[in-house]
C-alpha cells in the first residue's frame, strides 16, 4: 500500500531512475556530460575573478546549500527514503564545527570532516529505529526531529558548549576566517574556494558512490524493496548506510555554513529550513544529483523572489485600495517577507504537477528532444 | 501521591488539546492513509477565520459554526483541486504537497493577519470549573466537546450510509467502486470532515495558547504523537492517546525537573519513535498486514 519507492507507470518522474542500460557503451572521456561539468566548474572557479564582495559570499552560500541538497538527494533520490528533518543534521554539523573551533581550538578546516563523521554517527543511530518505518512514518519521525531540534539545542544542560539561545559567534578574535598557508587572499574569496573544493570532493565521491555496488543496492531498494531483499541485499544495512551518508554530507554543509556565516544559533535550524532543503531538492530534481547546484541557487534566490512578489502584491493592494481591507490594516508599513512561504508552496505544487522530476527532468527532456532532432 | 494525581488531572486538561488534534489527524488518515502535515496550519487558518468573523461583530454562536462549515468546504475543495490530479503519484509527491500547503497557509495567515499574537476569548468562560483548582471551565468544556465529537463520529461511521460508504472507500477502493460508491467524493468528504474537526480543535486551542501563525506546529507534533500512540486506525484510541500524551508531558515536567520542561517537544519525538518501533499499530490500533 505504502510502497514509497515504486514509481507508478502512469505517472513516471519523481523517482524515475536516470540509469544507463548495462550493455550501453562506456562513455568517452569528453562526452557531452563531461564537457558541461568542466564548463560549470570553470565558471564557478572564475567567479571571484570577475566579481567580488557580496556576490562571492552569495555564491559561497549557494555551494553550501548545494551540498545540503546533494545530501538529501542521496537519501530520497537514490535510496527512496524521506526526511523532513535534515535541518537537524545540518545543525549537528554547524554546531560541531563551531564548538570545536571556539572551545577546542581546532583548526576550522579540520572540523569539516569531523562534523561529517559526527553527523554520520547521528544519522546512522537515528536510522536504526527509523529503519523499521516505511515512507510515511519515516517522514513523521523526521518531522518530529526537525521540530524538536531548536529546543534541543537551547537545552540548559549543554548551554556551556552550545551557548544556549545566543548561539556561538566564531572567530571572535580575528573577525574573519583566517587564511592559511600565508596566502595573500581576501578571506571571503578564500572561503569561496574552500567551499568549492569541498563541494567538488563531496560531489565526486557521491557520484562514485552511486555508481558503486553500494549505490546500485540503494537504488534497487528504492525501486523495489521486496525484490531487492530477495536478491540478498540487506535492507537494514543499506538503508542505515544511506541515512548515515546523507547525514554526513548534510553535516559537512552545516559545518561550512558555520564557517561562512561565522555564527550559529538554534533558531537557524527550524523545520522551515528543512522545508527549504526539500524545496531545493524538488526543484533540482529528485534522483538527479547534478541538480544540486540548481537546488542551491533556488534556495539562495527564492527568498529574494518572494520579497519582490510581496512588494508587487502590496503595490497592487495599494493601487486598488485593497490594503485598507486587509484586516491588520498596516500591511503596507511592515517590511516582513511574509509571502515567502506562499511562494515556496506554489513552486512546490507547480513542480510536482508540471515537472515532477525537477529541473533535471526538464533538462533531460530537452536534451533528448534536441538529440532526436539532430540525428 | 497527591502531587501525582494533581499532575495527572492537569495533564488530562492539556491532553484535551492534543486529543482534539489527534482526532483530526486520524480522520484524514482514515480517508487517505496519509498523515496530513498541513493539518495544524489548516486548523490555524480556520481559527483565524473564526477570529475574523468575531472581529467583524458576529457573536460566538454564529461565528464558530460558520468557521467550521467554511473549513469543511475548504478541506473538500483542497482535495478536489490539489490532490485529485496526483492521486496515483508516488508518496513523495503527496508529502511534498502537504509541505507546500503547510508553507502556504502559514505564510498566508501571517500576510493577512499579521504575526502579532491575538488573544481569543473562551466560549466556556474563564475561571475554575466547579470550584476545582486543577481544571478550568475552558478545559472542562474542551474535554466535553472532544468527547461529543468522538461520539458523533462513531455514530456517523456506525449508523449512517455515508459513514459506511466512507469506511468501505477507505478499506478497499476497488471493491467499493464496484458496488457503486463514489470513492473520490468520499475521500473529499474525509478531507472536509478532517478540516472541520481541525477547525474545532483550533478554536478550542486558541484561548489556551494564543492565536498566531506558528501556534500549531508543536501542537500538531503532539497530535501526531497522540494519534500514533493510540493507533492511527482508531479514533477512540487517538483521543485516549492525546490525553496520555498530555499526562506524560506533565509528569515529565514535574518529575524530570527543568530538563523535562525544556525538552517538551523532544518527549513527543521520543514517544513517536518508541511507539513506531515497538508497536507501530499503536495501543488500540489494528495491525496492518501487507501482502507481498
Amino acid at each position: 500500500m505504502t510502497d514509497i519507492a515504486h514509481t507508478d507507470h502512469r505517472n513516471p518522474g519523481l523517482t524515475a531512475p536516470a540509469y544507463r542500460p548495462a550493455d550501453a557503451p562506456r562513455r568517452r572521456l569528453l562526452s557531452g556530460g563531461n564537457i558541461v561539468t568542466l564548463l560549470v566548474l570553470a565558471l564557478l572557479i572564475s567567479i571571484p575573478i570577475y566579481s567580488k564582495g557580496f556576490f562571492v559570499f552569495q555564491m559561497t552560500q549557494m555551494l553550501v546549500y548545494a551540498i545540503a541538497v546533494l545530501g538529501l538527494n542521496l537519501l530520497t533520490g537514490i535510496n527512496g527514503q524521506f526526511s523532513l528533518g535534515h535541518s537537524a543534521f545540518y545543525a549537528i554539523g554547524a554546531y560541531t564545527c563551531a564548538i570545536l573551533v571556539e572551545l577546542g581550538g581546532v583548526n576550522y578546516m579540520l572540523t569539516i570532516p569531523i562534523a561529517g563523521i559526527v553527523a554520520f554517527g547521528f544519522g546512522f543511530l537515528f536510522a536504526f529505529p527509523a529503519l523499521r518505518l516505511e515512507g510515511l512514518y519515516l517522514a513523521l519521525a523526521t518531522f518530529a526531529l526537525a521540530v524538536a531540534t531548536p529546543q534541543l539545542l537551547k537545552l540548559h544542560a549543554i548551554e556551556q558548549w552550545t551557548g544556549g539561545v545566543q548561539g556561538i559567534v566564531m572567530f571572535q578574535d580575528t573577525f574573519d576566517v583566517p587564511v592559511p598557508f600565508g596566502l595573500d587572499m581576501d578571506p571571503g574569496v578564500w572561503t569561496f574556494y574552500l567551499t568549492l573544493f569541498v563541494f567538488a570532493v563531496v560531489y565526486v565521491l557521491a557520484m562514485a558512490l552511486v555508481k558503486s555496488r553500494t549505490g546500485r543496492a540503494m537504488m534497487a531498494i528504492r525501486d523495489n524493496p521486496i525484490a531487492a531483499r530477495s536478491m540478498g541485499i540487506s535492507l537494514p544495512y543499506y538503508k542505515a548506510t544511506a541515512f548515515g551518508v546523507s547525514a554526513l554530507v548534510t553535516g559537512i554543509a552545516g559545518a561550512l555554513n558555520a564557517i561562512v556565516i561565522k555564527f550559529v544559533a538554534p533558531d537557524s535550524f527550524t523545520f522551515f529550513f528543512a522545508i527549504l532543503i526539500l524545496v531545493g531538492m524538488v526543484i533540482g530534481g529528485v534522483g538527479w544529483l547534478q541538480g544540486c547546484l540548481i537546488g542551491g541557487l533556488a534556495m539562495l534566490y527564492l527568498p529574494n523572489i518572494a520579497e519582490i512578489f510581496d512588494n508587487v502584491v502590496l503595490w497592487f493592494a495599494g493601487l486598488f485600495g485593497f490594503a485598507d481591507l486587509l484586516p491588520s490594516g498596516n500591511a503596507l508599513q511592515q517590511q516582513f517577507i511574509r509571502l515567502s512561504g506562499v511562494i515556496y508552496g506554489v513552486i512546490l505544487v507547480l513542480f510536482i504537477y508540471v515537472a515532477p522530476s525537477g529541473a533535471g527532468g526538464l533538462i533531460r527532456a530537452i536534451v533528448s528532444r534536441v538529440k532526436r532532432l539532430t540525428s | 501521591m497527591e502531587l501525582f494525581l494533581q499532575q495527572v488531572v492537569s495533564g488530562i486538561s492539556t491532553g484535551a488539546i492534543y486529543a482534539c488534534m489527534a482526532l483530526a489527524v486520524v480522520m484524514i488518515y482514515q480517508a487517505i492513509h496519509h498523515l496530513n502535515f498541513a493539518q495544524g496550519e489548516m486548523a490555524m487558518f480556520s481559527t483565524y477565520i473564526a477570529w475574523q468573523l468575531m472581529a467583524w461583530g458576529l457573536p460566538w454562536g454564529l461565528a464558530l459554526p460558520l468557521a467550521v462549515i467554511l473549513s469543511f468546504f475548504g478541506g473538500f475543495a483542497i482535495e478536489r483541486i490539489v490532490f485529485k490530479p496526483i492521486q496515483n503519484a508516488p508518496v513523495l509527491s503527496h508529502i511534498v504537497i502537504f509541505i507546500a500547503l503547510f508553507s502556504i497557509f502559514n505564510s498566508l495567515a501571517g500576510f493577512i493577519w499579521d504575526f502579532t499574537i491575538k488573544s481569543v476569548a473562551s466560549p466556556f468562560g474563564e475561571g475554575p470549573f466547579m470550584g476545582s483548582t486543577l481544571l478550568g471551565k475552558h478545559q472542562a468544556g474542551m474535554i466535553a466537546v472532544t468527547l461529543v465529537m468522538l461520539a458523533m463520529l462513531w455514530a456517523f461511521f456506525q449508523f449512517t450510509r455515508v459513514g459506511l460508504a466512507m469506511r468501505a472507500a477507505a478499506a478497499n477502493p476497488e471493491s467499493a467502486r464496484l458496488v457503486g460508491i463514489r470513492v473520490e467524493t468520499m475521500t473529499a468528504l474525509g478531507w472536509g470532515m478532517a478540516s472541520a474537526i481541525g477547525a474545532v480543535a483550533g478554536i478550542l486551542i486558541a484561548p489556551v495558547v494564543f492565536l498566531e501563525p506558528n501556534m500549531m506546529l508543536s501542537i500538531l507534533l503532539y497530535g501526531f504523537a497522540g494519534a500514533v500512540l493510540g493507533g492511527l486506525t482508531n479514533p477512540l484510541g487517538a483521543v485516549v492517546g492525546g490525553f496520555l500524551v498530555g499526562i506524560i508531558e506533565n509528569l515529565a515536567g514535574t518529575y524530570l525537573g527543568d530538563v523535562g520542561a525544556e525538552l517538551k517537544l523532544s518527549i513527543a519525538l521520543a514517544l513517536i519513535i518508541v511507539v513506531l518501533v515497538m508497536k507501530p499499530e499503536g495501543l488500540f490500533g489494528r495491525k496492518i498486514v501487507q501482502r507481498v
